[in-house]
């Protein structure tokens, strides 16, 4: 039978491959956004396994409000990302620490 | 038997797609295998009776996320292989922390399992009332006692739509714009005259 334990596993392995995400492609920020989205979706598996075999559903409703702000900060990143490679034609991190503003 | 298949099918899915994302070559697949992995998360959900969660990640994150991704990644003209240079040379360190982070992150359940540390019991108030399905459950819930944090979960999102549109607008030069307040303050008078030409003679414009 399927337990919490289960879904705790794969919900640490997604949180890993997504931290493992930034490391490898720290120069490219689209996917370094994506292993982002990566660990915020273990999280919000991890809330709604442990929320469903409590029985409370107060995990569902904080991992709504994860989704919220996973959603926000995608949006407000990615324009980051096009006024960045606007002014500079390249998205290398390793130019950020010429920004001004 | 059949939810034991379907759980390890969709569990091996979402590890798998999520590695492929974060080892693609080309980020438009890494899009479309992070759209894999929301896809077979939300079938994980489902089976553990989230269904409202599990569709709202398919909408939110398929529908309307992963196009963003898409639509970024296509629009600007990158040269990805010149970024990927560093990605052998991270490896190893990154691999590192990640075993780090997995074998500290087994500890943590091993410790759990153990009996060391001991759960509290939730007290009921926000259980699925008998009788309910889990989106109106939710819904109850979300309404009553959660009110002010969905109005403020509102909020944060009209403040990153006002941010991304406030960075990414920009004043072209070559456009000619609609000027509302002259338009609007133009009397007839400024605009038309009345004459009485002489017979004959013509009118001078």
């Amino acid at each position: 039978m399927i337990g919490v334990e289960h879904y705790v596993v794969v919900s640490s392995i997604l949180f890993v491959l997504g931290v493992l995400g930034i490391f490898l492609n720290r120069k490219n920020v689209i996917v370094l956004l994506m292993a982002i989205e990566l660990i915020l979706l273990a999280v919000n598996l991890n809330l709604v396994a442990f929320s469903a075999f409590l029985g409370d559903l107060t995990g569902q409703i904080f991992a709504m409000f994860v989704l919220t702000v996973a959603a926000g900060e995608a949006a407000v990143g990615l324009a980051i990302l096009v006024i960045y490679f606007r002014g500079r034609g390249s998205i290398a991190v390793d130019d950020v620490n010429r920004m001004k503003g | 038997m059949i939810h034991v298949i379907a759980f390890y099918l969709f569990a091996v899915m979402t590890i798998a797609s999520g590695a492929i994302t974060i080892l693609s070559r080309n980020p438009v697949h890494s899009v479309l295998w992070l759209i894999l992995a929301f896809f077979n998360a939300a079938g994980l959900m489902v089976l553990a009776g989230a269904e409202f969660i599990a569709m709202l990640l398919v909408i939110v994150y398929v529908g309307a996320v992963a196009v963003l991704f898409l639509f970024v990644v296509m629009m600007l003209d990158i040269d990805f292989a010149e970024l990927r240079a560093g990605f052998v040379k991270y490896f190893p360190f990154g691999a590192l922390v990640a075993l780090v982070l997995l074998a500290e992150i087994v500890l943590g359940v091993g410790a759990y399992k153990a009996g060391a540390i001991q759960l509290g019991t939730p007290d009921g108030t926000a259980a699925t009332p008998v009788g309910m399905t889990n989106i109106q459950a939710i819904g109850a819930l979300l309404y009553s006692r959660y009110l002010f944090l969905f109005e403020a979960a509102g909020i944060i999102l009209l403040v990153a739509m006002i941010g991304a549109i406030v960075l990414t607008h920009r004043q072209r030069g070559d456009v000619r714009g609609q000027k509302i307040g002259k338009q609007v303050s133009r009397r007839p008078g400024d605009a038309t005259v009345n004459v009485k030409p002489e017979i004959g003679k013509g009118v001078s414009l």
